[in-house]
């Protein structure tokens, strides 16, 4: 690592390819993602963005092409060994433990990177744990509220757990799909400012449909159509770019 | 810390029932204490990994067939035999885990139901060797233990109620600790979404197969000791009936609570006692029985007891 991973993207897709059947869902993407940027990946619904980053983190394999992440091939890694270099995502719908209580949901995902050794599994030691999930409860603003259930929260909080879950194994890149989704304007307030605090400690990237939210945040877009890059750019080239505005914007 | 003492005070108060309970139904409690234990051992697969099996009578009779041959034709002690029970059952889930675990859900089970259903016609074809349906009697083969210095003839209510009672203890101690464990703690995410735990950086085929083979050899441990209590193994001990058994035991009590296997086991067994001795068509009863109770509590007795007021208990 060090120097050499410091120097080239931390993210790295060439020639990625994935078919459904007949459908191309993603077309010989090649796509690089730098070190502590927001990246907002956007584009119209079937564009290939949920495709995109679900190659990314290992949710399913391509039909060619590769990935690198930190310079190394990962393409043929299953996703928790990916997870384990540092790649989280969060779904588009929630998907946490509702049967579980915050606490176990958040610290399921802090313990992980303490399970070195085969006796870890057994016991750990309970303080440092705690202060992993309290930590990442405290981040989305939920401290506090370790023992609630999770399933009887309302439908933002759960929200919340799982980007609290996500964060609570000290992720380096964090893939986010669609956060904003369903989301109260002032929760989405609150995401956006808790992205911007996180964007100093890991890289993000952010699949919205919210264009205040991702014009807000991220410092380069990729817009996506019909499974290939579109365009990418700053906010402001993305939305001065015509084809943008005639295939996303819809003007 | 609760917790503990609560499951202690459950144990204590089953040792205490040996001394106010009617000799004449201590053989009831011992039935009910090792299928409890199985049902137990069921609940670690169903109640923490979330996979359901209807083949658990493979591992529940490999511990018993282990012990119960080793002592027809080799003659070994009670302990020795025990310790074989739980060894062959240990390796036969780990084994069985590694060809079954490819399959989840529906497919798992059936899956499991076939092996079951392998084991039960092993144990009906080798019956020169088993006994087949008829089984072996072990009534007279079974040596005492001497246990620093004291004498326990397996025969001897008292010592059955205690072993029974030792079994048990230590498969609810089991599921316990298990729970308090990191891995306890995948597990039952693993119960919610695998898909989500796989993404969280866990492979979950070890975590499934960790449990299997807990569950396998806390089962196979049951079965080893009622052979050595009822000093019988035979091939109805394979047959899918007690396969559900624990399941139906388990989802009755609670799936994923430590006490709902117990809980379930004992209304299973009282439900037929009584039944049977008011109509012969007690598995009717018990058929009405488990559906008015699934009714009212889906999540099972002690699941819906903690749902409503005792969110603590494990």
């Amino acid at each position: 690592m060090g120097a050499m991973a410091a120097v080239g993207p931390l993210l790295r897709t060439m020639a990625l390819s994935r078919t459904f059947g007949g459908l191309e869902a993603v077309h010989a993407v090649d796509f690089r993602l730098d070190h502590g940027e927001i990246r907002g990946l956007i584009g119209p619904n079937g564009a290939g963005k949920t495709t995109l980053v679900s190659l990314i983190c290992g949710r399913i394999s391509p039909t060619s092409g590769s990935v690198l992440f930190r310079g190394r091939n990962i393409t043929h890694l299953p996703s928790y060994e990916r997870a384990g270099l540092g790649i989280a995502y969060t779904f588009q719908s929630v998907r946490i433990f509702k049967s579980l209580t915050l606490f176990e949901n958040v610290a399921v995902s802090a313990q992980r990177p303490l399970l070195a050794r085969m006796r870890d599994h057994v016991r750990l030691d309970g303080r440092v744990l705690a202060q992993g999930v309290d930590a990442a409860l405290a981040a989305v603003g939920l401290e506090g509220r370790g023992s609630d259930l999770a399933g009887t929260l309302p439908y933002g909080h759960q929200r919340l757990v799982e980007i609290a879950m996500a964060i609570a194994s000290g992720p380096e890149l964090l893939i986010l799909d669609e956060p904003t989704q369903g989301l109260a304007p002032d929760e989405v307030d609150g995401l956006s400012a808790l992205l911007r605090r996180l964007a100093g400690t890991l890289t993000i990237l952010l699949i919205e449909h919210n264009m205040p939210v991702v014009l807000d945040l991220a410092r380069r877009i990729t817009v996506m159509d019909r499974g290939r890059i579109l365009a990418e750019g700053s906010p402001r080239e993305i939305e001065a770019n015509p084809d943008v505005r005639r295939v996303y914007l819809g003007v | 810390m609760t917790v503990l003492l609560l499951h202690l005070a459950v144990l204590a108060l089953l040792a205490g029932l040996q001394f106010v309970v009617p000799p004449f139904q201590h053989s009831l409690l011992v039935r009910l204490m090792i299928l409890a234990a199985y049902a137990a051992g069921y609940n670690v697969l169903l109640g923490y990994a979330g996979l359901m099996s209807l083949g658990h009578a493979l591992f529940f009779a490999t511990g018993m067939y282990a012990t119960g041959l080793t002592i027809f034709y080799l003659h070994a002690g009670a302990p020795l035999a025990f310790v074989i029970g739980v060894a062959a059952s240990l390796s036969l889930t780990a084994v069985f885990g590694v060809l079954a675990l490819r399959a989840t859900g529906v497919a798992f089970l059936i899956v499991t139901m076939m092996f079951a259903q392998v084991g039960y016609l092993v144990a009906i074809y080798f019956n020169q060797i088993t006994g087949g349906d008829q089984g072996l009697v072990l009534a007279g083969r079974v040596p005492p233990i001497h246990l620093s210095g004291l004498l326990l003839p397996l025969d001897d209510p008292a010592v059955r109620y205690n072993a029974a009672l030792a079994v048990l203890a230590v498969a609810l101690l089991l599921n316990l600790w298990l729970t308090r464990t990191p891995a306890g703690r995948v597990l039952r995410a693993l119960r919610g979404d695998e898909e989500r735990v796989k993404l969280l950086g866990y492979n979950t085929f070890h975590y499934r197969l960790l449990a299997l083979v807990l569950s396998g050899g806390i089962s196979g441990m049951a079965g080893s000791a009622y052979a050595l209590l009822f000093s019988y193994v035979g091939a109805s001990f394979v047959s899918t009936l007690y396969s559900i058994y624990p399941l139906v035991s388990t989802l009755l009590g609670g799936v994923g609570t430590t006490l709902g296997p117990l809980v379930g086991a004992s209304f299973m067994t009282y439900v037929v006692d009584i039944a049977s001795s008011v109509t012969p068509g007690y598995l009717i009863v018990l058929g009405v029985t488990l559906v008015t109770v699934i009714r009212w509590a889906p999540d099972g007795i002690l699941g819906r007891v903690r749902a409503r007021w005792v969110r603590w208990l494990p």
